[in-house]
C-alpha cells in the first residue's frame, strides 16, 4: 500500500526549541490510533525559515501549511485533514487584513523573494537548448524580430526603467539608445562578465544556470541598436561558466538563433568569448575594452563613452551579466510588468549574494525596495551561533558598511546613495560581533593593493599607505593622527583617481571611519581588539580559581605553551602563545579570559 | 539540425511543453535532478551524483532520468537535489551527500517515502509559470 499523505514537521533548530519533537510523536502517535499509519508518512525536514510562528506542520499533497501547531492538535490534524481531507482554519496563518493562507505561497513571508533573473536557474538543465526554449526561452527573440522595430525594443526597456545591474545604475535603454544613434559601419554589443568583488558569484550562478538567457539577450540588443557581433568577455577563473556558454552558443548556431539570417530573418549576429586574466580592473568598462583590444586592462578617461566610441572607437553597448539576464523578460512580460515590480526609481529584482556570518548563505534575488532587515533576518535567517549583528558589507572593495541603524531602509539605488552607500554589484558580506571592523578593512585595502592597475598615483600609491596604516593599527603600533590621515588620503583618492575603483577604494576605510571610530580609537589608545581578531592586541589568560587543571587546554595547544600538573591551575606562556585561541574555546570551565 | 525558421521554433517549444506536461500527467518516470553549479560541486555535487548512480544501479530502477541543472540559490544546504516521483510530490532535498542519495534511492524512489531532515523548499514562485 503507499502513502497517500506526508505530513512535514518543521525541524529547523528554532522549531526544534518550540517543541517540534512533542508535535512529531504526537502526530506519529495519532496515525497509529487512527489507524491511518500505512497512508500516512510523518516527517521531520529543514528549516521552513519561517520560525517565528513556528512549529509549523506542512501536508502533502494538499500543500495545507499550519502554523504555531501546538502536540494538542495532532488529533485534530489526522483526523480532519488526513481521514476527511478538511483544513482546519484555525491553523492556518492568518495576516491583518488578508484572508488566511492556505498555502505556502500565499504567505508574504514566502513571497519576499521574486526570481526574474534567476528564473530558470534549478529548472533547466543549461546544456540543453531544449529545455530553455520550452520554458519560453528565445520567444522574446522571435517577437522582436518579427514584430518589433529597433525603436519600439529600446522603447519597451526605457518603460521597464531598467538600470545597470553592475552597480552604478544607469538607465540601459540610455546606453542603448546612445549606440543606436551613432552612424557606424561596425558596433558592438559586450557582456560584462568579469565579477571580481569578493564574496559576489551573482554572474556565475547565472551563467552557469540559464546561459542562453545572456546570448537572447545580446542577441535583442545587436537587433535593437544595428550590431551583428557581441563579446562576453568573462575572467577565466570560471571555467563551468565558460565551458556552459560555449555549449549554448553552440547549440543556438547549430539552430540557427545565431549567426546569419537567424530565424531566417534578415538580422545577422554572432556571439565570441574572450577569456579575462582575472585582474580586478578589468570589471571597469574602459578597462574592460583595452583586454579585448589585446592591450594592459587599464581603464582610460571617459568621455569618450563606449556607447559612442569603445571597442576599436566603435560604438558599443556594455551590460553586465544580470542586467542582460533580465532583458527576454522584459520583452516578453513588457516593460511595464517590470516596473511594476520594485521601486518607482529601481524597478525589478536584484540578486545578492548573501555571505559571511549568516546561517542561510545563498544567492537571494529580491525585489528593489527589500529592506536590509528582510534579507539578513527573514531570508538569511539571522546571525549564525546567535551573535549579535554588527554591520553589512555592500559593493565589495568599492562598497560601504551598512550598521544597523540602516537595517530598515529599502535597499534601492537611491536609497542606498542617500546613506553614502552605493547598490553595488551584489556581493553582501554579513558581519557579526566576531568580526574586527580593522581587520575586515585591512583585508579589502589588501586586496585593493594588489588589484590597483597602477596606472595613477591617486590609487596606486593611496592604497598602500592606507594599508600600512592599517596594518599598523591592528598590531597595536597606530597613533592618533593615523585617522586624520587615513581620512585625507582616502578624500584625496575620491576626488583625483582615474577611475571609478580607484575613487571608491578608500570607500571600506571612511564608511568604518565613520560608523566604527570607536573601534579604531580602541585599537590604537587601549591597544585593544574587541573581537579579539587581531593578534598582536590578544592575550589568553587563566583565572587560577576557576581551572581545576583538566589539561584540556594543554593537551590543545599546538605549540605546547601551557604548563600545569594535573589537578592544579594552568598557565600560559605568553611569549609562546600563538593566539589561535584553540584553548579559550576549549576550556568547559570559562576559566580562560581573552585580555 | 538544420538551422530553424520561426516556425520550426515555434513548434519545437510547443512539443517540448507537451512532452513536459505529458510527463507530469503520464507520469512513468522518475526524475532526479541535481544542482551543479559551481557551489553545488564544490560540496560534492559529483560525489552524490555518483552515489545516485550507483544506487539506481543495485536498486534495478530502469525508469529514472539523473539531469543537471544549476544553482538554484541554497548554497547553506548544498548540495541539492529535486526529485520528481510520480504519485509524490516533487520534493527539493539539501545536504545530500552520497549517504543520502543512498537513503534517497532506497526510501524515496523504492519505498515511495520521503526522507527525514533534508527536506528543503524552492527559495521563490517559479514567474515563467505562473
Amino acid at each position: 500500500m503507499s502513502v497517500k499523505n506526508f505530513i512535514l514537521v518543521c525541524g529547523g533548530t528554532a522549531c526544534e526549541s518550540s517543541k517540534a519533537n512533542e508535535i512529531y510523536d504526537a502526530i506519529v502517535k495519532e496515525t497509529k490510533a487512527q489507524n491511518v499509519m500505512d497512508d500516512v508518512q510523518v516527517v521531520k525536514t529543514g528549516c521552513f525559515g519561517f520560525c517565528e510562528k513556528g512549529p509549523i506542520v506542512k501536508i502533502l499533497p494538499e500543500d495545507a501549511f499550519y502554523v504555531n501547531v501546538k502536540a494538542g492538535d495532532a488529533r485534530e490534524i489526522i483526523a480532519e485533514t488526513i481521514v476527511k481531507g478538511r483544513v482546519i482554519p484555525r491553523l492556518l496563518y492568518a495576516e491583518e487584513g488578508l484572508p488566511k493562507a492556505f498555502e505556502m505561497e500565499d504567505i508574504q513571508f514566502y513571497q519576499k523573494q521574486v526570481r526574474v533573473v534567476l528564473r530558470n536557474c534549478g529548472f533547466i538543465d543549461p546544456e540543453k537548448i531544449d529545455e530553455y526554449i520550452a520554458r519560453d526561452g528565445y520567444k522574446a527573440l522571435e517577437k522582436v524580430l518579427f514584430e518589433m522595430t529597433p525603436d519600439q525594443v529600446i522603447q519597451e526597456m526605457k518603460d521597464s526603467g531598467l538600470r545597470g545591474r553592475g552597480g552604478a545604475g544607469f538607465p540601459t535603454w540610455a546606453k542603448w539608445n546612445f549606440s543606436k544613434q551613432v552612424q557606424s559601419d561596425q558596433k558592438y554589443i559586450v557582456c560584462n562578465a568579469d565579477e571580481g568583488d569578493p564574496g559576489a558569484y551573482m554572474d556565475r550562478s547565472t551563467l552557469e544556470g540559464d546561459p542562453h538567457s545572456v546570448l537572447e539577450a545580446m542577441t535583442i540588443a545587436g537587433y535593437a541598436v544595428g550590431a551583428n557581433t557581441g563579446i562576453i568577455y568573462i575572467r577565466a577563473e570560471y571555467p563551468l561558466a565558460i565551458q556552459r556558454l560555449q555549449i549554448a552558443m553552440d547549440q543556438a548556431r547549430d539552430y540557427g538563433l545565431l549567426g546569419e539570417n537567424i530565424l531566417g530573418s534578415d538580422f545577422s549576429f554572432d556571439i565570441e568569448i574572450r577569456l579575462g586574466a582575472g585582474a580586478f580592473v578589468c570589471g571597469e568598462e574602459t578597462a574592460l575594452l583595452c583586454s579585448i583590444e589585446g592591450q594592459r586592462g587599464m581603464p582610460t578617461p571617459k568621455p569618450p563613452f563606449p556607447a559612442i566610441q569603445g571597442l576599436w572607437d566603435k560604438p558599443t553597448v556594455i551590460n553586465n551579466v544580470e542586467t542582460w539576464a533580465n532583458v527576454p523578460v522584459i520583452i516578453l512580460k513588457g516593460g511595464k510588468w517590470f516596473s511594476s515590480i520594485g521601486t518607482e526609481r529601481s524597478s525589478g529584482t536584484k540578486v545578492f549574494a548573501l555571505t559571511g556570518q549568516i546561517n542561510n548563505s545563498g544567492l537571494v534575488e529580491v525585489p528593489m525596495g527589500t529592506t536590509l532587515r528582510e534579507i539578513v533576518f527573514d531570508i538569511g535567517g539571522g546571525i549564525r551561533n546567535g551573535k549579535a549583528f554588527k554591520a553589512v558589507q555592500t559593493g565589495g572593495p568599492s562598497g560601504w558598511v551598512i550598521t544597523s541603524e540602516f537595517l530598515d531602509i529599502p535597499i534601492d539605488f537611491d536609497s542606498l546613495t542617500s546613506i553614502g552607500s552605493m547598490m553595488g554589484s551584489g556581493g553582501m558580506i554579513v558581519m557579526s560581533e566576531t568580526d574586527c571592523i580593522v581587520d575586515v578593512t585591512k583585508f579589502y585595502m589588501d586586496f585593493c593593493v594588489e588589484e590597483s592597475c597602477g596606472k595613477c598615483a591617486p590609487c596606486r600609491i593611496g592604497t598602500k599607505k592606507l594599508y600600512n596604516i592599517l596594518n599598523r593599527i591592528s598590531k597595536g603600533q597606530g597613533v592618533m593622527e593615523d585617522i586624520a590621515k587615513m581620512e585625507q588620503i582616502g578624500e584625496a583618492m575620491k576626488k583625483a583617481a582615474l577611475c571609478g575603483l580607484g575613487q571608491t577604494a578608500a570607500n571600506p576605510v571612511l564608511s568604518t571611519l565613520r560608523y566604527f571610530r570607536n573601534e579604531y580609537l580602541e585599537h590604537i589608545a587601549e591597544g585593544k581588539c574587541r573581537a579579539g581578531k587581531c593578534k598582536e592586541l590578544v592575550r589568553y589568560v587563566i583565572n587560577p580559581d576557576k581551572c581545576i587543571g583538566c589539561t584540556a587546554c594543554a593537551r590543545k595547544c599546538p605549540v605546547n605553551c601551557i604548563a600545569g600538573e594535573r589537578k592544579v591551575a594552568h598557565t600560559i606562556n605568553n611569549n609562546l602563545c600563538i593566539k589561535c585561541g584553540a584553548c579559550f574555546t576549549g576550556c568547559k570551565f570559562g576559566a580562560i579570559t581573552r585580555l | 539540425m538544420a538551422k530553424m525558421t520561426l516556425e520550426d521554433l515555434r513548434k519545437l517549444r510547443e512539443t517540448k511543453k507537451s512532452d513536459l506536461e505529458r510527463r507530469s500527467l503520464e507520469g512513468k518516470d522518475i526524475e532526479i535532478i541535481i544542482g551543479m553549479g559551481t557551489c553545488g560541486i564544490a560540496a560534492g555535487a559529483k560525489v552524490s551524483l555518483e552515489a545516485f548512480l550507483s544506487a539506481i544501479d543495485a536498486a534495478g530502477l530502469k525508469n529514472v532520468t539523473v539531469k543537471q541543472t544549476g544553482c538554484m540559490g541554497l548554497c547553506y544546504v548544498e548540495p541539492t537535489a529535486e526529485i520528481r516521483v510520480p504519485g509524490m510530490p516533487d520534493t527539493i532535498y539539501g545536504k545530500v551527500d552520497a549517504d543520502t542519495a543512498r537513503e534517497i534511492v532506497e526510501t524515496h524512489l523504492v519505498k515511495k517515502k520521503l526522507v527525514e531532515n533534508h527536506i528543503f523548499d524552492r527559495p521563490a514562485a517559479d514567474v515563467i509559470r505562473n
